[in-house]
């Protein structure tokens, strides 16, 4: 690893440098804030907190094409996947995220287009110097500055950010950038791990998941999912938003004699996701939808990879129209262990 | 870059013969169909209990039993009730038709470690037809196994799939046959009554014995309840369990009972790996 300094006042050259690249960022559009196109030559800004729209949507996209068929034709044809791209201002939790979801997308079948969706993405990683009120990355393994996934990890130190350059895919866009940056001091580096420490004490949520994952499966008829899923509206943006949520449904559209069979996300909290074709469904209500949501995350995924499938970011507790909190299940669950 | 493969894409096949083995609004119909690329039918290997995800370009998939077995070679089959879009869609088809496949998918019913048991199966309606694979496998390879019983039930015989294939089996040493009507009809010769009652009539004995069951959720309930009078281990029951899917290969989300995926885990199980599992019945 190497650690370079980039002052603020190259901010705006560095960015249009990588512009060049397929460079995504934040961007507040109405009421959202999610990684857009930076266009050539365009400055981007890193301030506020992190955005509403995790970056997965740029690896695993709410809808994309599996493959391209048409009638006559025997081969059904996948979409090129041969774009590289460069995040930039991912926060550590979406990051950790990613390294997560590719457990699942390399288990057993590999899925070709998260895969190289993911080989050919560089990230750069921005550092919470000031983490947000749902906050609770370090319960779950995580950190404000992280380095879990990420390529480059920036720190604002205020008159310039520090760049921890930590892959080879990190030296590419370094090296790229070279002229614009400084080996970085000591003292740049202490000022780093000061800020780091801040941030975690500036975390105000927490739950401690040791002996979570082996309570749930005996909690399974507990009335507390009864309790917490009592105000469930059913919206799926808990899952829409969050960072390791991946599952999808596969539709096919046609129009005259071509088509494309397409995956979406979808939802656990959807009735349709499990209802049979006789009508049967194995989870008929929000209860048993909300109890394999937090199983899947905090029981079901250690079982089979051996980490929670949560990075702590907060979304789904910070977004739900009706105030659902994940840390308050969390604590119910270890309460009534 | 690494180049993958990728698993979505899936082989053509022709229908080469097709039937109905029921009528009705929930019928169901066998496809005989052969993949159309030399290279993916010499290479195709799957094993009893295995599934396939079938379809139509334009329509969608359906997670399938492949209910031939792998001693029947050169063609795959696949017995489909109509119930949803897919379903209904390859309804519509006919011999020289094309369809697609993706798989073999899932484990299967492990054969070899049953070797020198007595195999029992124990159907209802459409759950003949995951076990028609095993029926016919241990038939192929008889001398391997202390014999085989098969009770399989429907609502009526019209309702019985795979009608003509039991006389047969009846006549061969080390084979018995169980078949039964929910109601009674005319002319019919055998056992009047539910799956679970005809067990007990039958009265298996549980010694050296497997017994699989496959069939409506109901009548698995109640044969596994039979099953456990009869003094059977839960390490000698299997059965094989289906949920909404759309991938097969483990990534869509949807099929977990508990922490098992039935497209990858299952869909054979043991009634032991299964007894503690939340939502295995659901």
């Amino acid at each position: 690893m190497s650690a370079k300094l980039l002052h603020k006042e190259k901010w705006s050259e560095f960015t249009g440098r990588l512009s060049g690249k397929n460079l995504w960022a934040p961007a507040v559009q109405g009421e959202v804030k999610k990684f857009v196109p930076v266009a050539e030559g365009e400055t981007v800004s890193l301030e506020g907190g992190n955005t509403t729209v995790p970056p997965k949507a740029l690896i695993f996209p709410q809808t994309e094409t599996l493959y391209r068929f048409s009638r006559g034709e025997e081969e059904p044809e996948p979409p090129a996947i041969d774009e590289e791209m460069v995040l930039l201002g991912v926060r550590p939790c979406d990051a950790r995220a990613m390294a997560l979801v590719e457990k699942l997308f390399r288990w057993d079948f590999d899925d070709p287009y998260y895969l190289k969706r993911r080989e050919l993405t560089t990230l750069i990683g921005l550092a919470c110097n000031e983490p947000e009120i749902n906050c609770f990355c370090p319960s779950v393994g995580g950190s404000p500055a992280s380095t879990e996934g990420l390529d480059i990890l920036m720190t604002d130190l205020g008159e310039s950010y520090l760049l921890e350059v930590l892959t080879d895919k990190g030296k590419a866009i370094a090296g790229a950038v070279e002229d614009l940056l400084e080996e970085a001091p000591a003292e740049a580096l202490k000022q780093k791990e000061k800020l780091a420490e801040e941030a975690l004490a500036g975390i105000k949520w927490s739950v401690d998941p040791e002996g979570i994952p082996e309570a749930l499966p005996q909690l399974w008829e507990d009335p507390l999912w009864e309790r917490v899923s009592a105000p469930c509206l059913g919206c799926g943006i808990c899952t829409y938003l969050c960072p390791t949520c991946y599952c999808f449904d596969i539709q096919d559209e046609v129009e005259g004699s071509a088509g494309r069979r397409c995956r979406s996300w979808d939802s656990c909290m959807f009735a349709e996701y499990t209802v049979h074709t006789s009508g049967h469904n194995p989870r008929p209500s929000r209860r048993e939808r909300t109890r394999n949501r937090i199983n899947h995350k905090y029981s079901y995924f250690v079982d089979k990879f051996g980490e929670i499938a949560c990075v702590g970011c907060g979304r789904c507790s910070s977004l739900c129209p009706v105030n659902i909190d994940l840390i308050d299940i969390l604590r119910q669950v270890k309460a009534a262990q | 870059m690494k180049n993958y493969e990728n698993p979505y894409i899936p082989h053509t096949a022709t229908i080469e013969d097709t039937w109905y083995e029921t009528a009705g609004d929930r019928c169901i119909k066998t496809f005989k169909v052969v993949l159309d690329d030399p290279a993916v039918r010499e290479s195709w290997s799957h094993r009893p209990g295995q599934c396939a995800m079938i379809g139509l370009l334009g329509v969608g998939e359906s997670m399938i039993s492949i209910s031939s077995s792998p001693t029947e070679k050169g063609y795959l089959r696949f017995s489909v009730l109509q119930a949803g879009k897919v379903t209904s869609a390859l309804h519509q088809l006919e011999a020289g038709d094309k369809i697609t496949v993706r798989g073999p998918y899932g484990n299967s019913f492990p054969v070899d470690d049953w070797k020198g048991k007595e195999i029992l199966t124990v159907g209802g309606g459409i759950g003949q037809a995951p076990l028609r694979p095993i029926v016919e496998y241990v038939k192929a390879n008889l001398s391997d196994y202390a014999g085989l019983t098969t009770i399989y039930g429907a609502r009526t015989s019209e309702d019985l799939c795979f009608k003509g294939e039991f006389g047969e089996m009846e006549k061969i040493d080390g084979v018995c046959c169980h078949l039964s009507v929910d109601i009674e009809e005319e002319g019919w010769p055998h056992y009047v009554g539910f799956v679970p009652s005809l067990l007990m009539e039958v009265n298996p004995s549980p010694e050296n014995t497997i017994a699989i069951t496959c069939g409506p959720p109901i009548m698995i309930r109640f044969v596994l309840e039979n099953l456990k009078k009869l003094n059977f281990a839960d390490e000698q029951i299997y059965t094989t369990l289906e949920n909404r899917m759309k991938c097969g290969i483990g990534k869509c989300g949807r099929c977990n009972a508990g922490s098992l995926y039935v497209c990858k885990d299952g869909p054979v199980f043991s009634y032991a790996a299964l007894k503690d599992v939340p939502e295995a019945f659901a």
